[in-house]
């Protein structure tokens, strides 16, 4: 094991110095590297968590349940109106469980309704019952699809709606089936961004329904195809509820632009229609001249103007009773786009920036002193052998660094321990080499024997040690979320470039300091 | 240069195997213990697990604690432990987990907010919903399982059996006395908490399989000494290297635990028992409870690791 060819030597210093290069970046100030030519120096630094920069880490759920339900419900107002064409006498036409039912009334016409209804969506499967009844049910493939489609929605109705915040970088990713792990650096505190994601922001326009009278309907005697909805404004003297038909005019999926303005000195929302949205809204305005309709929010009537004139330019505002924030929030939201189905915060760590500062200066502090120790320890015990050791522990750490910088593996705080507990477990594989050359010395080996069988028993003992540490440190990072996951990157880098510091780097230093000085008696 | 130090000196002969009844009471006594504080204490989890709301505060001056548990106290949210944290004006404070869902949780956030107000710099705000929590104590302990099982099946595949047990039950014994050091002083126990017996558990083994590598290695050589005579060598020609590991990795923790601020000083503190009663139970345990297990000798891979004062030929080390 004392053969170094000159190529191996080339590598093992190759790789040093890629190490201290790599991780130069971390060390020296900012100001001095944007200086230097950076084209040739790698300028990547450790990305840290957000426990250590600050930041606000929100687990969310989307209630996918929401979106199922809201399928079923078209599919009973389209049955419905296709019901009533074909003049099929029906009754309990309605949503239970994951299944829309009815009861035919006449047995004869049990078949024709069964048709019809199966035509409403290709994604179903239609059942009949005894009683005369149908049953109509989403199919799994379909369940699954619509599920899919509201997650990725939702990431992407998320991700506009933290861009327009103006959080830079923030990380969205899918976890799980019906989660979305959401990382804001530098957010310290995510109040407004859980309100803006508290909020599906669905914006329909509606015709109020004049023939209904809302206390009928408060009393559960809405008119079919209409439904009794609450209103925003809660101010006294304002109606609190409004019975509007079902039917949309025009959604805020065809909306381009929404932005703050004002209107006779009240906060509005102004908004532009796309053309498809313009012309539909023309015409039902144009149709319906004289009479009401409503803005409806998240299922809440912001407001219920009467339509004055046909409102053809595509273009109208949102007036309501809004403070400004409130109007450039919802703006915001407009044009973000809605999210299929409401979000929940399942979990919420925020971290200050000042925490996170004083975290990174007390690691940098120990790992300072723990790492002063262990130098001088090994120097205490191993002498000269010592001091090649922590040679290899700085070029350990350098390597490290240098990983986690390309990688751009997240540090945390745990990970900060972690990077600790290897200095201190790093030159476990030098003790493990320096206590077998001692023992080879005491049992009459010449220097170049006792350290060449020193390097050889040693190695299997290091390598099986440190793969039952390493299967550790694999279920750590598999299982582990967050913090814990860092702590596990470090901790397996660290494991990794150990062995390749003990196994090669101090044993070229060694074999380069017996070829030299030919002593015949080793300092150990 | 000096002379290089040596905590253990040459020729060490510390009878361990011969004391081994001892040694056995004393990890029965403990392991015991630590079951009875685990079932009378319990384990304080922290949010991670049992759901919840942590805050740490840093107030102006000196933070008032009554005063604090006074006015938290009267929003009527539960249980509400306040503790000072790292210093004088910081404050750590854990709200129990409201009834309800994930909703009623971000509300007494709220209602906190406003009761302590914009006087106090809000360092860390964390809540963990009823739903995540479930899933954070499941995660954990297949990790813990996992990991467990891989080591078992790792040292099996390379030594025996025996070996195998042995190091496992090592294992366990360093495991549970964490969880009843845990139980002991009441620090909370959270998902760091889980990585550092993680951690313990990797260094435990390490440990104890320098040790039964050198076992094996003196069944070849020794071939007519008795098992207890061998395993006693081999705990003492490992001696050095087994203090001298723990004392440069103890030396980093111990740095952790003083300079590494409040929130790594019980990860720290779990790791310092960790290393301490891993070294313990490697010498003590793991090797001694072999002597039960009668492990084959001499029917490990052929491997000659020569006489003293040649070279060995054919160990399975890099090749140059």
């Amino acid at each position: 094991m004392l053969q170094f060819q000159p190529w191996k030597i080339t590598v093992v210093a190759l790789v040093c110095a890629l190490g201290v290069l790599y991780a130069a970046p971390n060390v020296i100030e900012r100001d001095l590297t944007q200086d230097l030519p950076s084209s040739w120096l790698p300028g990547k630094k450790i990305n840290l968590g957000l426990d250590l920069q600050g930041g606000s880490h929100l687990l969310l759920e989307v209630d996918v349940d929401v979106v199922i339900a809201e399928r079923l419900e078209s599919i009973v107002d389209q049955a419905r109106r296709n019901l009533r064409e074909e003049r099929i006498g029906y009754r309990g036409l309605g949503v239970s469980g994951d299944t829309v039912r009815f009861t035919v009334r006449e047995a004869e016409e049990l078949d024709k309704a069964r048709d019809i209804v199966r035509r409403i969506d290709p994604q179903t499967e239609t059942q009949t019952d005894v009683g005369n009844v149908v049953r109509i049910s989403l199919t799994e493939v379909a369940i699954r699809d619509l599920k899919t489609r509201a997650i990725s929605q939702s990431i992407e109705i998320v991700r506009r709606r933290i861009d327009e915040t103006g959080v830079r970088e923030p990380t969205i990713q899918r976890q799980g089936d019906d989660r979305i792990l959401l990382q804001l650096p530098g957010v310290d505190d995510p109040e407004r961004i859980k309100a803006l994601l508290g909020q599906t922001a669905k914006l329909t326009f509606r015709m109020v329904d004049t023939t209904a009278s809302v206390q009928d309907a408060l009393q559960g005697r809405v008119p079919p195809g209409s439904q009794l909805l609450e209103a925003a404004d809660e101010r006294s003297g304002a109606p609190r509820h409004y019975v509007v038909k079902r039917r949309v005019m025009v959604s805020g999926e065809n909306l381009v632009d929404a932005q703050p303005s004002f209107q006779d000195g009240q906060p509005v929302v102004s908004f532009r229609f796309d053309s498809v949205g313009g012309r539909r809204f023309g015409q039902a305005t144009s149709e319906n001249v004289g009479r009401p309709f409503a803005i409806v929010l998240d299922g809440k009537v912001i407001s219920a103007p009467v339509i004055q004139t046909a409102i053809l330019g595509g273009a109208g505002i949102i007036s309501g009773s809004f403070t400004v924030q409130e109007v450039q929030d919802l703006s915001l939201l407009l044009r973000a786009g809605a999210l299929p189905a409401p979000l929940q915060v399942l979990e919420e760590r925020t971290i200050g920036p000042g925490l996170g500062a004083d975290s990174v200066a007390a690691g940098k502090v120990a790992s300072m002193i723990g790492l002063l120790l262990v130098i001088g320890y090994m120097v205490v015990a191993y002498g000269f052998f010592g001091l090649l050791a922590n040679a290899a522990l700085f070029f350990n750490i350098a390597l490290i660094v240098a990983v986690l910088s390309t990688l751009q593996a997240t540090l945390t705080l745990p990970g900060i321990a972690g990077i600790v507990l290897t200095i201190g477990m790093a030159v476990d594989a030098n003790v493990l080499i320096f206590e077998r050359i001692r023992e080879e010395v005491r049992n009459g080996r010449t220097p170049m024997a006792a350290v060449e069988a020193g390097y050889q028993r040693a190695f299997r003992t290091i390598v099986d040690s440190n793969l039952t540490t390493l299967f550790a440190v694999a279920f750590l990072y598999f299982v582990g979320s967050g913090p814990v996951k860092g702590f596990a990157v470090t901790l397996g880098i660290g494991i990794i470039s150990s062995m390749f510091t003990a196994i090669m780097v101090t044993r070229l230093l060694v074999v380069l300091w017996l070829r030299r000085s030919r002593p015949s008696e080793l300092p150990i | 240069m000096f002379k290089p130090l040596r905590i253990v000196p040459h020729g060490t002969n510390f009878p361990f195997v011969a004391n081994r009844t001892k040694a056995f009471v004393f990890s029965i006594a403990l392991v015991l213990a630590s079951f009875g504080l685990i079932l009378v204490n319990g384990l304080n989890f922290g949010i991670d697990f049992r759901g919840g709301i942590l805050m740490e505060i840093k107030t102006e001056g000196p933070a008032d604690i009554p005063a604090l548990r006074s006015q938290l106290g009267a929003l009527d949210l539960g249980e509400v432990a306040i503790q000072e944290f790292g210093g004088e004006n910081e404050v750590l404070i854990r709200i129990q987990r409201q009834d309800g869902t994930e909703e009623e949780q971000l509300l007494a956030v709220e209602a906190v907010k406003s009761s302590l107000g914009d006087k106090v710099d809000y360092r860390r705000t964390e809540f963990v919903g009823p739903t995540v929590g479930a899933e954070l104590i499941e995660a954990g302990m297949l990790a813990m399982l996992g990991a467990l099982g891989a080591i078992l099946v790792y040292i099996w595949f390379r030594f025996e059996w025996q070996f195998g047990v042995c190091a496992l039950i090592a294992l366990a014994h360093d495991i549970i006395s964490t969880f009843g050091l845990f139980a002991l002083n009441g620090h909370e126990f959270n998902l760091p908490t889980v990585a550092a017996i993680l951690t313990i558990a990797g260094y435990s083994i390490n440990d104890t399989v320098v040790v039964f590598d050198r076992v094996r290695e003196n069944f070849r050589k020794y071939k007519k000494m008795s098992l207890a005579e061998l395993f006693n060598l081999s705990i003492n020609e490992t001696l050095s290297r087994t203090t001298m590991t723990s004392f440069t990795t103890l030396l980093a923790l111990l740095a952790i635990y003083f300079f590494g601020g409040a929130v790594l000083a019980d990860f720290a503190l779990a790791m310092i028992w960790g290393i301490v009663i891993g070294t313990y139970s490697s010498i003590f345990v793991a090797v001694p409870l072999l002597l039960y297990l009668q492990p084959r000798r001499g029917d490990e891979e052929d491997e000659d690791l020569g006489a003293p004062g040649t070279v060995p030929q054919g160990a399975d080390g890099p090749k140059d």
